[in-house]
C-alpha cells in the first residue's frame, strides 16, 4: 500500500461534507421523515420487573376506531432456546427476538409486550391501555449481589452455571502463569473491591424509524442506527422478510456510542406496516429510551496487584462481575481483556462473569466493559504507586507494555504507542503546573490531581466503498457506514489527498443497503480505519484507469504516466512532452475513452491496532457540599494518524465528558418496585456545559503500519481511563478513596463524614 | 375536540395553522409546519434540542403550547441563515468542528445566537451557564464554547 506523504488535506481541519445540512436544520434524522398515508406505532410495556405472561387479549384495542394493527410476540419469528445460538455478529437472535418483544416472560419494567399502529400517536397510546395482559408476577433481582445469591429468582431456567440453574450466564478468563507464584514475589500487595452503577449512553436523539412494506413484501426502512446492514439483517430474521426485499436507508444518526448497534423498533414497525398496509412511524420517548434501551452494565470488581520494592508489577488478579440485564451478553471481554493490557505483567489472571438480572438488556457503550475494568485496575495501581512512593506516571512507565509484550488477552504487541502517551502526559504543561490554591488544605475547596491509562482493542472488519468520477470531473464516494461523528470529513480528506484535488470536490454519501456492498456497524472504533482502506483501494483503481486513459491519448505506455496534483503527467521528459491532463479533462473525454470512471472495493479489513490513552485530571472538591468539579483535564492518546484533527479531538473530548458524568453523577436509580426512578434528563444528570472545563487533547501519532494512512481507531479509548483519573484526583485532594461510582455529592459527604472508618482499614 | 386556528409569524413569514389546544409548539413546527430543524430530545425542557425564540426570548418549544404563538414572532434554526449566507455562528461551528452527530446543533445555534444578541461579549463562564440548558453528548462542549467565543469576538470586530 502507498503511504501518502505530501499531505495537502490529510491532517487538515476541513469542513465536513454534511456540515452545512446540520447547521441549517436540513439534515434528515429518522424522526424527521414522513410518508404519505403514514400512521403511528406505540409499544405497550411491562410494568413488572419479572412476570410470566399468561395471556394477552388485544380485542378491545383492535376495536378502537383508528387502530390499524396490533402485534404481539406471536407475530415475531421465534428462535427457540433449545436449538442453540443463532449469531448475528455478537448478538444471539434467541435473545434478540425476546428482547424486542417479551415471549413467555417479561424480564424488566419496560419490556415490550405488544405494539399498536393507529392513525394518530394519541390513539395508538390509548389502544395500548386497552390491551389486557394477564401477568403472574414473579420475584426479581436487579443488583449483582442479589442475582448471584444461591436462592435468587432465576431469569432463564435453562441457563446453568456449575451444573445448577443460575443467573451467571458465562465466564471468561485470561491467564498468564500461576498467580499464586507471582504474588509470592511481591513486596507490596493491594486488593480492593469496586462497584459501578449502570449508566446510559445518553444519545440526544431517541430511537426512531419509519417503515413501509408494500403488499409484495418490498420493505423500506428509514432509521437511526449504527448500521443499516445490521438493521436489515435483524429485521429480516425477526420478521421473515428476505434481506433482498428490505432496503434499509440510514438516516442521520443523533448519537449512539454503542447504544444503537441493535434494533428495538424496526421489527415491530415492519410487522405493523405489513399488517396494516400503511407506512408506520415509531419514535421512542426519552422515558422509553431510559427504561428499555442500553444502558451499560453496573459492576462489581475485585482487583489485586502485587509489585516489588523497585516498582515492578509481578502479579495481578482481577475478577469482574458485570450486569447483562435481562439477557446474557455483558461486555466481560472488554473488562477482563482490556484493563491490564497497558502493563507488562508476568503472572496474571483476569476473569469476567456475565450476570443476568431484571433490568433492560445492556447495549454496547464506548469501549464496552473496558472503562469498568480500568476504573478498578487504575485505582489500585495508584495505591500501589503510593505505597512504593513512586510518581504514578513513572510507575506506569516502569511497567508499560511495549513492542514484544504479550498482552493479557493473547496477542504479542507490535509497535504500540502506550509509552509515548505516558511520556506526553508527564511532559505536558498540565502535569507540570502547580495545583494552585487549595491543595493540601484541610477545609473549604480542596484540589487534587490524578492520572490513569486505558486500552481498547479497536476493530477492522467488513467494509465496502464505491468511488465514481462525475461527468464534470468531481468525485462521489459512497460508503456503507453511518457517520456518527464526522467520518465523512476524514474520508473526503483521504480521497482528495490521493487524487490531488481540492477536498470540496469530493462528496461523501452513506449508501443504503441495496446500493453499496455490505459494511459492518459503526462501532469498535473501526469506521475510519476500515472505510479509508476500501476508499483508498477504490481510488487507486481509479488513478490506474486515469493513467491508462492519458497513456492512450498520448499514445505512450501507461507506466510512463504518473498521477500528480489532480492530473496525469508524463513520468519524465523521455516519456514524451505532453501538457498535463486533469481529472476534469479526462472525465469529459470519458464517453469516447472507454466509458464511465468508477471503482468499488469490498474487504474484510485486517490490521487494526489497539489504542492507548493516558489522562491527567484536576479536581476541586467542596468539602462542605460534597461537590467535586473537574477543573482541568488533559487526554493524551495514540491516534495513529489524525486524518481530521478537529474530529479526533472531538472524540477525545466527548469521551472524557461522558466519563466525567459516569464518575461524578450518572447512575440508574431504582424504586423499591424495581423500576428505574430517574428516566429523564432532569434526574439522570449528564454533564451540562457549565459542569465542565475546556478539555485539552494531546494526540500522539504512531502510525499503524498496516493501514495506508496509518489510521488507528480513536473513538472508544477516550472513555476508558476517565473514571479512574477522576477518582485518583479526588483521592489526591481528600486523602480518601472511593470504591463506588458515582462520586456524587451525597456519597462524597458520606465518606468525608466517616473519617475513622477509612483510617481503620 | 375542535382544532384551534393560530396566526403567527415564523422566521419573518406570516403563518397560519390549525392545532389541537394541547399541541406543543414543537409538535406544530415539526408536524403541521414541517419545520423539522428543531429536534425533540426529551419533551420535558431538559435538553434544549428544541430551542426557538419567541419574540427574541429563548424558549424550549416542547414546553410551550402552539396556541401561545398567536400574534408572536417565532424564530427557528431554519431562519438563521440569510438566503445562502450563513450566520457567523453557523460558519464558525463548521470551521471549528463544533458538532459531531449534529442532533443538538440546531438548539445550540439558536441558543448561542440569543446569547450574543443579549451579550455580545460573554465570558467563558457566561457562555457555559447560558448553554447549560442545551445538552450535547458528543462534543464535551469544548469546541462549542470556543466557537461561540470566537464568533462573538469576530462579530464585535466588525
Ligand atoms: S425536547 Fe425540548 S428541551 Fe428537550
Ligand atoms: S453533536 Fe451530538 S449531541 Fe451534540
Amino acid at each position: 500500500m502507498n503511504v501518502v506523504t505530501n499531505n495537502k488535506w490529510i491532517g487538515q481541519r476541513t469542513i465536513r461534507p454534511d456540515g452545512m445540512d446540520k447547521v441549517t436544520g436540513r439534515a434528515q434524522f429518522a424522526a424527521d421523515t414522513t410518508m404519505p398515508g403514514m400512521i403511528w406505532g406505540k409499544v405497550l410495556r411491562s410494568p413488572h420487573p419479572h412476570a410470566r405472561i399468561r395471556s394477552i387479549n388485544t380485542a378491545k384495542a383492535e376495536a378502537l376506531p383508528g387502530v390499524k394493527a396490533v402485534v404481539t410476540s406471536k407475530d415475531i419469528v421465534d428462535f427457540p432456546i433449545e436449538k442453540g445460538a443463532v449469531m448475528l455478529g455478537i448478538q444471539d437472535m434467541r435473545w434478540m427476538c425476546r428482547n424486542v418483544m417479551a415471549r413467555d416472560k417479561a424480564l424488566f419494567p419496560g419490556h415490550p409486550v405488544a405494539a399498536v399502529a393507529a392513525t394518530t400517536e394519541a390513539i395508538a397510546a390509548e389502544a395500548c391501555k386497552l390491551i389486557e395482559v394477564d401477568y403472574e408476577v414473579l420475584p426479581w433481582s436487579i443488583e449483582i449481589d442479589d442475582a448471584i445469591k444461591p436462592d435468587a429468582p432465576i431469569l432463564h431456567e435453562f441457563n446453568k452455571f456449575d451444573g445448577k440453574p443460575s443467573n451467571i450466564a458465562g465466564r471468561l478468563e485470561h491467564k498468564k502463569g500461576d498467580i499464586a507464584e507471582g504474588f509470592k514475589r511481591a513486596d507490596v500487595v493491594i486488593e480492593r473491591t469496586f462497584t459501578t452503577r449502570p449508566v446510559h449512553q445518553g444519545y440526544i436523539e431517541p430511537h426512531a424509524c419509519l417503515i413501509s412494506v408494500a403488499p409484495d413484501g418490498k420493505t423500506t426502512i428509514w432509521s437511526s442506527s449504527q448500521g443499516q446492514f445490521m438493521v436489515r439483517a435483524m429485521t429480516s430474521m425477526l420478521t421473515g422478510i428476505p434481506q433482498s426485499d428490505i432496503r434499509a436507508i440510514p438516516a442521520e444518526i443523533g448519537g449512539g456510542f454503542g447504544g444503537k448497534t441493535i434494533v428495538y423498533l424496526e421489527p415491530l414497525a415492519t410487522l405493523l406496516a405489513k399488517k396494516s398496509g400503511r407506512p408506520v412511524k415509531m419514535v421512542m420517548t426519552r422515558e422509553e429510551v431510559m427504561r428499555a434501551t442500553g444502558p451499560t452494565s453496573g459492576s462489581k470488581s475485585t482487583v489485586k496487584i502485587g509489585a516489588t520494592k523497585d516498582g515492578k508489577i509481578v502479579a495481578a488478579h482481577g475478577t469482574f462481575y458485570l450486569q447483562a440485564g435481562a439477557f446474557p451478553g455483558s461486555p466481560i471481554r472488554g473488562a477482563a481483556g482490556c484493563s491490564f493490557t497497558p502493563y507488562d505483567i508476568p503472572y496474571l489472571l483476569s476473569e469476567g462473569f456475565d450476570v443476568c438480572s431484571n433490568r433492560s438488556k445492556v447495549a454496547a457503550y464506548r469501549a464496552p466493559g473496558a472503562p469498568i475494568g480500568a476504573y478498578a485496575v487504575e485505582c489500585v495501581l495508584d495505591e500501589v504507586a503510593e505505597a512504593l512512593k513512586m510518581d504514578p506516571l513513572d510507575f506506569r512507565l516502569k511497567n508499560a507494555a511495549r513492542e514484544g509484550t504479550k498482552a493479557a488477552h493473547g496477542p504479542t504487541f507490535p509497535r504500540i504507542g502506550y509509552v509515548e502517551t505516558v511520556e506526553a502526559a508527564k511532559n505536558s504543561p498540565h502535569y507540570a503546573a502547580p495545583l494552585g490554591d487549595g491543595h493540601g488544605k484541610p477545609q473549604g475547596k480542596l484540589r487534587g490531581r490524578g492520572v490513569a491509562s486505558g486500552f481498547w482493542f479497536n476493530a477492522g472488519g467488513e467494509s465496502s466503498a464505491q468511488v465514481n468520477i462525475t461527468e464534470d470531473g468531481n468525485v462521489v464516494v459512497t460508503t456503507g457506514h453511518p457517520d456518527i461523528g464526522g467520518s465523512r470529513a476524514g474520508i473526503a480528506n483521504i480521497c482528495a489527498e490521493l487524487l490531488g484535488i481540492d477536498y470540496r470536490r469530493v462528496s461523501v454519501i452513506i449508501g443504503d443497503t441495496q446500493t453499496v456492498g455490505f459494511s459492518n456497524l459503526t462501532g469498535g472504533s473501526r469506521v475510519l480505519f476500515a472505510s479509508s482502506m476500501v476508499v483508498t483501494q477504490s481510488t487507486e483503481k481509479i488513478i490506474q484507469t486515469l493513467r491508462e486513459r492519458a497513456a492512450k491519448i498520448w499514445e505512450i505506455d501507461p507506466e510512463a504516466v504518473k498521477w500528480e496534483q489532480g492530473a496525469a503527467h508524463p513520468v519524465s521528459p523521455n516519456a514524451g512532452q505532453f501538457e498535463p491532463l486533469t481529472l476534469q479533462q479526462l472525465a469529459e473525454k470519458a464517453p469516447a475513452m472507454g466509458g464511465p470512471i468508477g471503482a468499488g472495493v469490498q474487504l474484510n479489513t485486517q490490521g487494526a491496532d489497539g489504542g492507548f490513552g493516558t489522562h491527567v485530571c484536576d479536581v476541586e472538591v467542596d468539602v462542605d457540599l460534597g461537590i467535586a468539579r473537574v477543573i482541568r483535564y488533559t487526554a493524551v492518546q495514540d491516534v495513529g494518524r489524525a486524518i481530521h484533527p478537529g474530529y479526533v479531538e472531538g472524540q477525545l473530548q466527548g469521551g472524557v465528558a461522558q466519563g466525567i458524568g459516569w464518575a461524578l453523577n450518572e447512575e440508574y436509580i431504582y424504586t423499591k418496585e424495581g423500576k428505574v426512578d430517574n428516566p429523564g434528563f432532569l434526574d439522570y444528570r449528564m454533564p451540562v456545559c457549565s459542569d465542565l472545563p475546556m478539555l485539552d487533547c494531546i494526540m500522539v501519532e504512531i502510525p499503524n503500519p498496516k493501514h495506508p494512512q496509518g489510521v488507528k481507531g480513536v473513538g472508544e479509548v477516550p472513555l476508558v481511563p476517565v473514571m479512574a483519573a477522576v477518582a485518583n484526583a479526588i483521592y489526591n485532594a481528600l486523602g480518601k478513596r472511593f470504591y463506588a461510582l458515582p462520586m456524587s455529592p451525597p456519597k462524597v459527604l458520606e465518606v468525608l463524614e466517616a473519617p475513622t472508618r477509612e483510617a481503620a482499614e | 375536540m375542535a382544532k384551534v386556528h393560530v396566526t403567527t409569524s415564523i422566521n419573518g413569514e406570516p403563518m397560519e395553522f390549525l392545532c389541537e389546544p394541547s399541541d406543543t409548539m414543537l409538535d406544530a413546527l415539526r408536524g403541521t409546519l414541517n419545520l423539522t430543524g428543531s429536534k425533540e430530545g426529551c419533551a420535558s425542557g431538559d435538553c434544549g434540542a428544541c430551542s426557538i425564540t419567541l419574540d427574541d426570548r429563548l424558549v424550549c418549544s416542547c414546553l410551550m403550547l402552539a396556541v401561545e404563538s398567536e400574534g408572536h414572532e417565532i424564530r427557528t434554526i431554519e431562519g438563521m441563515a440569510q438566503g445562502d449566507r450563513l450566520h457567523p455562528l453557523q460558519q464558525k461551528f463548521l470551521e471549528m468542528a463544533a458538532l459531531q452527530c449534529g442532533i443538538c446543533t440546531s438548539g445550540m445555534l439558536v441558543a448561542s445566537d440569543a446569547l450574543l444578541k443579549k451579550n455580545p461579549d460573554p465570558s467563558e463562564e457566561e457562555v457555559r451557564f447560558w448553554l447549560a440548558g442545551n445538552l450535547c453528548r458528543c462534543t464535551g462542549y469544548d469546541k462549542i464554547v470556543r466557537a461561540v467565543m470566537e464568533t462573538a469576538a469576530e462579530m464585535r470586530a466588525q
